[in-house]
């Protein structure tokens, strides 16, 4: 693994002007898409939330009337998994997957061009779909949530249609995006690179691509089918015509409970590179990783019902669903195991991807190990649709997902730019989100078990004072993302190239193949297979 | 003077005086009370957060924990509750403190080298089955507790215990009494079948609620106590959930469909919740306030209503012609309990959704349109057929001449019977 390509860029380069990014096939740039893409959409999702607990901040209607509230409360959910964590996963996949396998590109690169650009087109359903009851005959706001249950959902005005195709669209995209990365994975492989010596981030993103294409068409089918009751005089979802209103939930889970391991997994694959990095050792269990992200993924699969416990299944069917529930701590506790036990007599230092990872151990493992009290039945009669569950779901998605995001970029922007972030404002940066993070979402918990119900605009005043914590906390939380903003913004663009030359390796501890190319790597990635020890 | 205490201090004393400027804008901002209580909360909740058992006994005074149940089976779900969290409390403090040894001992800057062989040591070897088994004997002892509290909970006595054919081991599997509870955007509805009672209960204003907004209603829940009781959920429109959090469970309503539970109440009292399930605009005001009191009160009570009910069932039937004064006066009354929530007391409505009823087309056009309107529904508004002829045709007078409506027209309770045929 020596081969080190410096000098391919010089004799192709990029292409210039807007067709560079209209016409890419390029990997990076493409990936490169998908970032500031899922970046556009954080923040559009974060603003919306910080609408949300501003109007939770204190008791009465202060900024939103309801129907905004719930709309506000619905779009958030979608900008944030549709628009910011997926497509932020498949930007670090597009980048890193041909490096760490020694491939010059992806395997279908127009594919790849088709599957980044329908994502705009779909981001501008949703946000249609958020702002078309504001104009006159727009019908009313989606007040359903992001869950869109029937009968609710079928009253829902015009808007509900913009969200349908917008989940449509999204869901081609990541289709595309799937089938792309599942036959770069198979087929690209440099030779000598067999399925046990592929890099971690490879696996679970195989993995995720698979649960993709199993379960989104699922969604697209039960949305299609909410798309006719409401326009075609169907009944799918309408009891009164023979329908079953919580067939639609059936149908949304099981899309909607692999789709959190959809958004967890790739984070976890970059975590598994960034903790061995930081503590100068291998990843330890690399097999047992593998392994248990496939029990996570195919357990993940059945027990979609976890999320209903409510609406009234058998006996046998809740019994089922709790076990079943219950036995994904098994493969995410030998996952949470194999990152500290790679800590584990390592020689650490805290740079702010290894801050993060550090932090996501903990965290992550609070939120799974609420998620075993969600999945005791009879215990969860009362946590289900409180604010328990809020917290609950943000604990498991934000460090889970998105700050595993963090730390993969963090760790890999210096060998995407070329230029070292700024790590006083990286550990910033850091330090206030996780304090902004657990003030908002920990006294939650407790709103929760008080019995404060999730998706209300208003709450009794005994729920005063955890509220406007949670508030503070969220505006903490929200500032620090400014920090963030800064921080890429001069990573990519600020300061003089030539300056700071940073290493092919960049860090002291970093392994793989996507650390052997030059920093800022070639445009073409590995234009000769390199050769596998 | 003072000028010069201030001019002479060092720079971190100024800074100080700063912060203590801040700290008074803070509480003047936020109420000096309301800030203190915060604090303390964040402080309690992060010495519970790291804690431990005894958050029941802070649970009384802070609203940390779930109140305390009044059903047997609101108990048991409580002592799974504080089981798992109990649990997953020492997980968590051991897994904490595994992570922060690792981040203290094993540094670069301490010079520690890196064990590179430690994944090819025994535990290397051996983690991926002893980390497992252990894993899956926790999982075990939590669900070998929650499952007899589960099936004890879900299925729900279908025999009444007055009911000869009872074997004597089903005698705790038995209900004394049926109640229906029906979820309407936004209000509950509870029947009682075999009392013949139905009430509608929806919250009750600011104004007059005070403390207990969203939290309080204008007919509470009134249910007996040591009584098994079987509840019927469902809904006529969208999906509902009735919680309230110390019967210790809760099911979705679901329209066309019937969820049941069952439970017993062991201590009088009022119970407060509200809608748990997203069912729409006004899902926050719609709360759910069970009274349970003891059988000679529920006694009385129902004896109450059923005299009530006999009185208004005669007075709708009778076929006087009312007058519009009458009528005008009776249709405020209901118009501001079931129609304001939407329509809003002014008439104006909050349009594009609810279409104010203040110069209306339909309001001030030929009434028959209008009578067919509140009969059957039209979009989100619900059909009020369920409602008596006299009830109606008040209401419908009474919208005809509010507001500067003036149409002057009067509905008869008859009017709205030829209607319905």
């Amino acid at each position: 693994m020596t081969t080190t390509v410096a000098h391919e860029a010089d004799h192709h380069g990029p292409p210039t002007g807007i067709g560079r990014w209209l016409f890419s096939t390029n990997h990076k740039d493409i990936g490169t898409m998908y970032l500031f893409f899922a970046l556009t959409m954080l923040f559009l999702g974060g603003a919306s939330a910080m609408v949300i607990r501003a109007e939770l901040f204190m008791p009465g209607l202060q900024f939103v009337e309801p129907d905004l509230y719930n709309n506000i409360v619905t779009n958030h959910a979608y900008m944030m998994i549709f628009g910011a964590v997926m497509p932020a996963a498949a930007g670090l996949a597009n980048w890193m997957i041909p490096m760490m396998i020694g491939a010059p590109d992806m395997a279908l690169p127009r594919m790849n061009n088709l599957s980044f650009w329908i994502l705009p087109a779909a981001a501008v359903m949703l946000i249609l779909s958020f702002v078309v009851p504001f104009f006159p005959g727009g019908g009313s706001q989606i007040n359903t949530g992001w869950t869109i249950y029937p009968p609710l959902s079928v009253k829902v005005g015009m808007s509900m249609d913009f969200l349908i195709f917008a989940i449509h669209l999204l869901g081609i995209s990541s289709i595309l995006a799937s089938i792309n990365i599942i036959v770069t994975l198979i087929n690209m492989r440099a030779p000598g690179m067999t399925m046990g010596k592929m890099p971690m981030f490879c696996w679970t993103w195989l993995i995720t691509a698979f649960l993709l294409i199993l379960v989104v068409p699922v969604l697209a089918g039960g949305v299609t089918m909410l798309l006719f009751d409401r326009n075609f005089g169907t009944s799918f979802f309408d009891a009164a015509g023979g329908g079953d209103p919580v067939l639609f939930q059936h149908l949304f889970w099981f899309f909607g409970h692999p789709e959190v391991y959809i958004l967890l997994l790739p984070s976890v694959g970059a975590l598994a590179h960034v903790i061995p990095a930081f503590s100068r050792k291998p990843l330890f269990g690399y097999n047992s990783l593998v392994g248990s992200m496939f029990i996570i993924a195919t357990l993940g699969m059945v027990v979609w019902a976890h999320h209903q416990y409510t609406i009234g299944m058998s006996l046998g069917a809740v019994s089922y669903f709790m076990i079943g529930t219950i036995l994904i701590s098994i493969p995410v506790g030998l996952m949470i195991l194999n990152f500290i036990a790679t800590m584990w007599r390592g020689s650490m230092t805290f740079e702010t991807p290894m801050l993060f990872a550090i932090a996501i151990v903990i965290m992550f493992t609070f939120g799974g190990l609420t998620g075993v009290m969600l999945a005791v039945v009879p215990a969860d009669m009362q946590y289900h649709d409180s604010m328990f569950v809020v917290a609950h779901f943000h604990y498991v998605l934000l460090p889970g997902a998105l700050f595993g995001l963090y730390a993969g970029v963090f760790f890999w922007l210096p060998k995407w730019t070329g230029r070292m972030y700024d790590e006083t404002l990286g550990k910033l940066f850091f330090w206030t989100t996780t304090i902004g993070f657990n003030l908002t979402f920990f006294p939650q918990h407790f709103l929760g078990l008080a019995g404060m119900p999730r998706r209300i605009v208003d709450y009794n005043v005994q729920f005063l004072e955890f509220n406007v914590v949670s508030s503070v906390g969220a505006l903490i939380f929200g500032l620090s993302h400014l920090v963030l903003l800064y921080v890429i913004i001069k990573a990519v663009w600020g300061g003089k190239k030539s300056e700071e030359k940073l290493t092919p390796h960049v860090w002291e501890g970093a392994k793989g193949l996507e650390w052997e190319l030059s920093t800022p790597p070639p445009f073409h990635s590995w234009t000769t297979p390199p050769a596998i020890k | 003077m003072l000028f010069n205490v201030y001019s002479d201090v060092p720079v971190s004393q100024s800074a100080g005086h700063k912060l203590t400027k801040i700290w008074v804008a803070i509480k003047y901002l936020w109420g000096y009370k309301l800030f203190i209580n915060s604090i303390r909360k964040v402080i309690y909740s992060a010495a519970t957060g790291m804690g431990l058992l005894w958050s029941s006994v802070a649970s009384a005074e802070y609203g940390l924990n779930f109140p305390t149940p009044v059903t047997p089976i609101g108990q048991s779900i409580y002592d799974v509750h504080m089981l798992t969290m109990g649990i997953i409390t020492v997980i968590l403090v051991i897994m904490t403190a595994i992570v922060f040894y690792a981040v203290f001992t094993f540094r670069k800057d301490k010079g520690y080298e890196a064990d590179q062989e430690f994944h090819n040591g025994w535990f290397g070897r051996w983690s991926w089955v002893i980390v497992p088994i252990a894993v899956l004997g926790i999982d075990l002892s939590i669900a070998g507790k929650a499952q007899p509290i589960l099936e004890m909970l879900w299925e729900s006595p279908t025999k009444e215990c007055s009911d000869p054919t009872l074997k004597p081991e089903e005698k705790d599997k038995c209900y004394d009494m049926i109640v229906k509870i029906i979820g309407h955007q936004w209000w509950w509805e509870y029947e009682y079948p075999d009392l013949g009672i139905k009430i509608e209960s929806r919250y009750t204003p600011e104004e007059q609620a005070g403390e207990n907004y969203l939290r309080d209603v204008d007919n509470n829940f009134i249910l007996p106590i040591n009584k098994k009781i079987r509840f019927l959920q469902t809904s006529v429109d969208v999906n509902h959930a009735y919680w309230i959090p110390e019967l210790g469970f809760k099911k979705d309503a679901i329209a066309g469909y019937i969820s049941e539970t069952w439970g017993e109440i062991k201590k009088e009292g009022i119970y407060r919740g509200q809608c748990a399930e997203l069912c729409g605009t006004w899902h926050a005001r719609m709360p759910a306030v069970v009274e349970a009191v003891s059988q000679d009160k529920f006694d009385s009570w129902v004896a109450q209503k059923q005299a009530e009910k006999q009185a208004a069932l005669a007075e709708a039937a009778s076929d006087k012609v009312w007058s519009k004064d009458e009528l005008y006066a009776k249709g405020e009354a209901i118009y501001n309990v079931k129609c304001a929530a939407c329509h809003q007391i002014t008439g104006l409505g909050i349009p594009p959704a609810f279409p104010p009823l203040k110069d209306s087309k339909i309001v001030k056009g030929p009434v028959s349109e209008h009578i067919n309107i509140v009969l059957n529904g039209l979009k989100t508004m619900p059909p009020w057929a369920s409602e008596t002829d006299l009830d109606l045709a008040a209401v419908i007078t009474y919208e005809r001449n509010a507001w500067g409506n003036n149409t002057n027209d009067v509905v008869q309770p008859a009017d709205i019977k030829a209607a319905r045929k």
